[in-house]
């Protein structure tokens, strides 16, 4: 299993996780018009998944002596298990409120508009136009669930409250969106992954200001050094992935290779 | 390409402009400007090179297999149908007739040189015009709409809700 794949298939899990998370929102969202527009992030995100799955998917195809089974983006999603998932934690976190849903959503969505903003120019053709496809569509992720914190965040007691509560429970789970792995070291020198180090203070500058007019406390040096929760991108998880893959990967285990 | 398959292609072209987009059935997929490239390789193999308007768009599968579909129906049979990502899609690929048969449709084409495609937050909405009644006294409901490639408006004139194909 080369770096470039476990890379490939690490950014095609954070997309397909929360693309999964999102979904689950699909018929319940707290109005019709943001219930619309979780639904097409997530369909975005799913989208984003798909074509890292299949750029993944290829290298396998071109390495047969690793297994004789056909690997496809379907098998990427459906076979395999929880250990073997790249994603961050953050996407893997419980939906929570409707407030939980649209902070992590800002938490990802600023990394993945610094992060694509990078890759689409990576050395790394196919990834380098998965990211410059996407970055439109993160563009206006990003925006909209930026506003909707600070609405929520500077709005109601109770959502002010609420945003809070989310912000104190997901805090922990950012820290390892910047923090490279293993397998994307080698990759940063060769030119082909991002160099999370320059993302990183991006990342920083944009949450804290949308945190701090959004007036959710600890945009300050107590966040900076707060303790951060990793695994994820080498896969060791939180317990709530293994129920998200119990219901996402139900149908393919119980019926191999049924289609639609 | 020889002059045969230069002409081939010409015609390939013609047909592709009969197949529709399954979401907006008033739009053909060179309407659109999804179809970036035709190619008639010796040995009559076609190959037809499409582009998704968004990463996750679900009507691209629909659109490689009618595609398929068309040719086959006009005996073409060695046909290849594949996607790129690059160069990316926007807004200004789409053809003036198209734009025209959106707004008959009560679809209101994108504005040329959209702004809104960058972060700031709490920008001023473009201004949309009533693809009903020519209005620009519109204001946008919901920034996602009913798919993927299109934002919510309403117009404060006529009151009638419309959607409007977003900034890409």
């Amino acid at each position: 299993m080369t770096d470039l794949f476990k890379y490939t298939v690490h950014l095609a899990d954070n997309a397909l996780i929360l693309g999964h998370r999102n979904s689950e929102w699909t018929g319940h969202g707290p109005i019709l018009e943001q219930d619309i527009a979780i639904s097409n992030i997530a369909l975005d995100l799913i989208g984003q998944a798909r074509n890292f799955y299949q750029y993944a998917a290829q290298m396998q195809e071109g390495d047969r002596s690793l297994s004789t089974d056909v690997v496809s983006e379907d098998t990427l999603a459906y076979l395999r298990d929880a250990h073997e998932f790249r994603n961050c934690l953050l996407v893997e976190q419980p939906n929570g409120d409707w407030g939980a849903t649209i902070l992590r959503q800002f938490f990802f969505s600023a990394y993945q508009f610094y992060l694509y903003g990078q890759l689409q120019h990576s050395k790394d053709e196919m990834l380098a136009s998965i990211a410059a496809k996407a970055l439109k569509e993160v563009t206006y992720h990003l925006r909209w669930s930026a506003e909707w914190v600070i609405r929520l965040g500077d709005g109601t007691e109770e959502s002010h409250n609420r945003m809070q509560h989310a912000l104190n429970d997901l805090w922990k789970f950012t820290g390892e969106l910047t923090q490279p792995a293993a397998f994307e070291t080698q990759l940063v020198k060769e030119g082909i992954s991002v160099d999370l180090a320059i993302i990183q203070p991006l990342w920083q500058e944009k949450v804290t200001a949308v945190l701090s007019e959004a007036t959710l406390a600890g945009t300050d040096a107590k966040l900076d050094k707060a303790w951060m929760q990793t695994g994820g991108k080498e896969g060791r998880h939180t317990e709530h992935l293994g129920y998200i893959l119990a219901e996402m990967q139900f149908l393919q285990r119980a019926y191999p290779g049924s289609t639609w | 390409m020889t002059k045969t398959e230069t002409i081939q292609a010409q015609s390939i072209w013609q047909l592709l402009g009969e197949v529709y987009d399954p979401e907006v059935p008033v739009l053909s997929i060179t309407d659109l400007g999804i179809v970036r490239n035709v190619e008639v390789k010796p040995g009559n193999e076609i190959m037809v090179t499409i582009t998704p308007t968004y990463t996750g768009c679900p009507a691209m599968d629909v659109i490689s297999m009618n595609i398929r579909l068309k040719l086959l129906e006009h005996g073409y049979k060695n046909i290849q149908v594949r996607s790129v990502l690059s160069p990316v899609w926007t807004t200004d690929w789409m053809s003036e007739a198209g734009k025209q048969k959106l707004k008959a449709y009560g679809i209101a084409p994108p504005n040329p040189g959209q702004q809104v495609c960058h972060p700031d937050l709490f920008q001023e909405d473009e201004s949309v015009q009533c693809p009903r009644c020519n209005s620009y006294h519109t204001v946008m409901i919901s920034r996602f709409g009913s798919t993927a490639c299109k934002a919510l408006y309403k117009c404060n004139d006529c009151q009638e809700p419309f959607d409007y194909f977003k900034c890409h």
